[in-house]
């Protein structure tokens, strides 16, 4: 039987557009489930008072704090590296074995699974170089998991900057070094920071990869080798555990409205980029 | 800078440049060095192929976790490759360029979410669904699979999308010209010439549901044993290390990191396909 051209294609339009419409629905839905029984539980009270019996009452200020410090240091240790690899691959060198080398290995450590760098942050920074559990290790861990975002982002960024800039800025007698710094740089500066943004929105969801280096203390950390619990950890407790599952919804809640906001930012600081160039 | 010069500047960019690759390397050593000299002395056919895994007495088998994480990254393929696909060729090809501007990005946006939601949404909603209409305990292989193939939805659709819009104009407005309907060179054309892509974002999808743990662990019932039906609660690899390594010391730590051996092993190979289907297409355009 020989179905006519045009019925088929109104059949494959209906098909593909309903799949569509099941991915957008579900993918809603899922967000709005957690918001909705979530933001029952939200307020003040809750996010700035410390927990009870362990999560059971009280509030997640412990694990806000934690929740600040991680991404913090890993942003703060993975941004130079990853900044000065695009750099490098950009600026300093052509194609070559060597760039296809960097690039291969920054593909293979974006696909690293997080247990993978729970494990090995756990074996390096906890265990053989004596940090234990704490936001030192945590942070260092993340700074691993987040480096190929950054490189990626970045690099993309800085290809965006039109090559006339960096011929004017040569012609006018910079150095190579000097027209990266001043000229490059700058103008690549906002997808610099999506990248960034998207770093910290990774770590902020990031539970294998802290539980086992940054540990789940719920207590006010001190110093960086401290232990300390991250709303992502302290949820996975909450619910794996069945602590409190209304608690549970409302840092879910939290958490989610935090990886939103990060990543939003990310994307309209990459909009204006986009807008700027063209 | 000028203490340093340009060409101290350009060593310092090449050394930091490595970061990536030494960051690989330097994991890839610790995990080995922990888990490998295990994996001979127990054997690597004791370890791979035995069923047994009781660390209390010492038998470390991890036959039914590599079962588990097959059976489970096979259903969230079979739930995410075609919605994700179908969703690719109907933003790029039949949704107006506006619609495909907005919802290409808010697709995009949910990878962030984390994996733990995605759990929890299994544990609360989809679980009880699966026990009331299907049976058995809810917490399952069709759980994880349902759960994971949602998961790796915004990868499967973005990298399948852009794979899509790069192929020339030309190959559509010849195939047009010749009197083919939009959805005979939709199928017959574009995503044809797009399926190195398309297959390369399947695998990336592959990768990310094999090596996803925290969600797995909170909707598949960890139970060690070989599953025979969906219905069955299972521990995948990711799973069995995350749930004992907060206690696990000697020998049974030292299993642990095997089974993570494992899992690197493969993830690494199925980024090499991919980063493979990636340049074919790069070198086709």
């Amino acid at each position: 039987m020989r179905i006519p051209p045009r019925f088929s294609q109104r059949l494959a339009i209906a098909f593909l557009g309903g799949a569509t419409l099941v991915t957008l629905v579900i993918l809603v839905a899922i967000i709005v489930f957690i918001l909705e029984k979530g933001l029952l539980v939200l307020g003040w009270e809750f996010l700035f008072s410390s927990p009870k019996d362990m999560g059971r009452a009280g509030g997640i200020f412990p694990t806000l704090i934690g929740t600040v410090l991680l991404p913090l240091l890993a942003i703060i240790i993975a941004t130079p590296l990853g900044v000065s690899t695009s750099v490098y691959l950009t600026e300093y060198t052509r194609e070559s074995k060597t760039t296809r080398v960097i690039r291969f290995g920054t593909d293979c450590l974006a696909g690293i699974p997080s247990i993978i760098f729970g494990l090995f942050g756990f074996i390096f920074f906890v265990t053989t170089l004596g940090m234990g559990w704490s936001i030192m290790s945590g942070g260092l861990t993340l700074a691993f998991m987040i480096l190929p975002t950054i490189i990626r982002t970045t690099e993309e960024a800085i290809r965006a900057v039109p090559k006339s800039y960096r011929e004017v800025s040569f012609s006018l007698g910079a150095t190579r070094w000097q027209t990266t710094k001043r000229v490059v740089l700058p103008n690549a500066l906002p997808g610099i920071l999506t990248g960034v943004m998207l770093g910290i929105g990774r770590s902020i969801g990031e539970t294998a990869a802290v539980i086992f280096t940054a540990g789940s203390s719920l207590r006010i950390p001190e110093s960086v080798f401290d232990s300390t619990r991250t709303m992502a950890v302290h949820f996975y407790i909450l619910a794996r555990e069945g602590i409190s599952t209304e608690n549970a919804y409302g840092t879910a809640a939290v958490l989610i409205i935090a990886v939103l906001a990060v990543n939003l930012l990310a994307y309209w600081l990459m909009n204006r980029f986009i807008a700027r160039r063209s | 800078m000028a203490l340093i010069g340009e060409k101290g500047v350009q060593r310092i960019l090449l050394v930091t440049a490595f970061s990536a690759m030494s960051a690989l390397l330097l994991i890839a050593l610790f995990i080995v060095n922990e888990g490998v000299p295990f994996m001979f002395r127990y054997g690597i056919q004791g370890f791979l192929l035995s069923s047994d895994w009781d660390p209390s007495s010492g038998t470390f088998g991890i036959f039914p976790m590599i079962m588990a994480s097959l059976w489970v990254t096979v259903g969230a393929l079979l739930v995410g490759a075609p919605l994700g696909i179908a969703g690719a060729v109907f933003l790029s090809e039949f949704a107006p360029r506006p619609v495909m501007r907005v919802v290409k990005p808010a697709i995009e946006l949910l990878a962030a979410i984390p994996s733990v939601v995605y759990g929890f949404i299994g544990v609360m909603v989809l679980a009880p669904l699966i026990r009331e209409v299907f049976g058995g305990p809810g917490l399952s292989v069709l759980a994880a699979s349902i759960i994971l193939g949602i998961m790796i939805l915004p990868t499967v659709i973005s990298i399948s999308i852009d794979s899509i819009l790069a192929v020339p104009q030309s190959y559509r407005e010849g195939s047009l010209a010749l009197g083919a309907t939009v959805w005979q060179t939709v199928h017959m054309v574009t995503v044809r010439a797009a399926k190195s892509g398309i297959i390369a974002s399947v695998i990336l999808g592959l990768g990310r549901a094999i090596g996803e743990t925290m969600a797995v662990i909170m909707v598949a019932g960890n139970a060690v044993k070989i599953p025979d039906s969906p219905l069955d609660s299972v521990r995948t690899l990711t799973a069995n290390i995350a749930l004992e390594m907060s206690y696990a010391t000697g020998m049974h730590r030292e299993a642990l990191f095997a089974t993570g051996v494992v899992l690197f092993v493969v993830i690494i190979i199925l980024n090499t396909v991919a980063s493979v289907a990636m340049r074919k297409r790069a070198a086709k355009k």
